[in-house]
């Protein structure tokens, strides 16, 4: 998917060296292979509207940046709920997808790798129904 | 005697030690906040950059270096928590 993964919090980068010895190399072989990102202060999770000033820690914001630095989609969830690892790639798919066709394809709802896409245009105006159906949308 | 409570980041009471704590009315008032940015999709997101761990090097990453390639950027309320 060529897909740099970015994890931030406002731990010092000494707690990180100590967090993925200790624990997170137990769960991923050779440990965290992405960049730990230091955010004391949390000046770069309030550019992002995600650092929580009262309790002085990020909540769980997810943003998918494309290639030329736009951000194309994002979730935020308060700390004691994990998120979907399967959604973030879904949307990562759906993405390069309609980035790939230059914006001549559209991925429906519930769309995943093999379900059909939809070919915006003058001829589907008000013809989704004929393609389309909203079973599809479920798994 | 310390009680138990959420756990955060330390922060100052506005008093001084054996002092009544100030309440914040008694305080100057905050110069008015600079408006946030919205973050907005399809919008370019802001430029960082910013002291990191990564694979045994301590370093530095700048989000605007990985132009041409997709990001994911992940935050996280802390090391060792649980979720």
């Amino acid at each position: 998917m060529g897909v740099e993964v970015l994890s931030v919090s406002v731990d010092s980068m000494y707690v990180h060296k100590m967090w993925n010895d200790h624990e997170l190399s137990h769960m991923v072989e050779g440990g965290i292979p992405f960049a730990m990102l230091s955010d004391g202060g949390g000046k770069l999770g309030a550019a992002y509207g995600v650092y929580d000033e009262d309790a002085g820690v990020e909540n769980r914001g997810r943003f998918i940046i494309d290639p030329d630095g736009a951000i194309q989609g994002y979730e935020v969830l308060t700390p004691p709920v994990g998120r979907n690892v399967g959604e973030t790639l879904r949307q990562i798919q759906a993405f390069q997808l309609v980035r790939e066709s230059k914006g001549g394809e559209a991925t429906p709802s519930g769309w995943k790798p093999g379900k059909m896409t939809l070919k915006p245009g003058p001829d589907l105006v008000g013809k989704v129904w004929e393609v389309w159906q909203p079973h599809l949308a479920r798994d | 005697m310390a009680e138990e409570q959420a756990v955060g980041c330390a922060r100052p009471t506005g008093g001084l030690v054996g002092q009544p704590n100030q309440t914040p009315e008694e305080q100057p008032p905050h110069p008015p906040k600079e408006e946030k940015k919205m973050i907005q999709v399809g919008k370019p997101a802001p430029d960082f950059v910013s002291p990191a761990y990564h694979k045994g090097k301590f370093t530095s990453v700048k989000l605007s270096d990985y132009l041409g390639k997709w990001v994911v950027l992940c935050f996280y309320p802390g090391d060792f928590t649980f979720v």
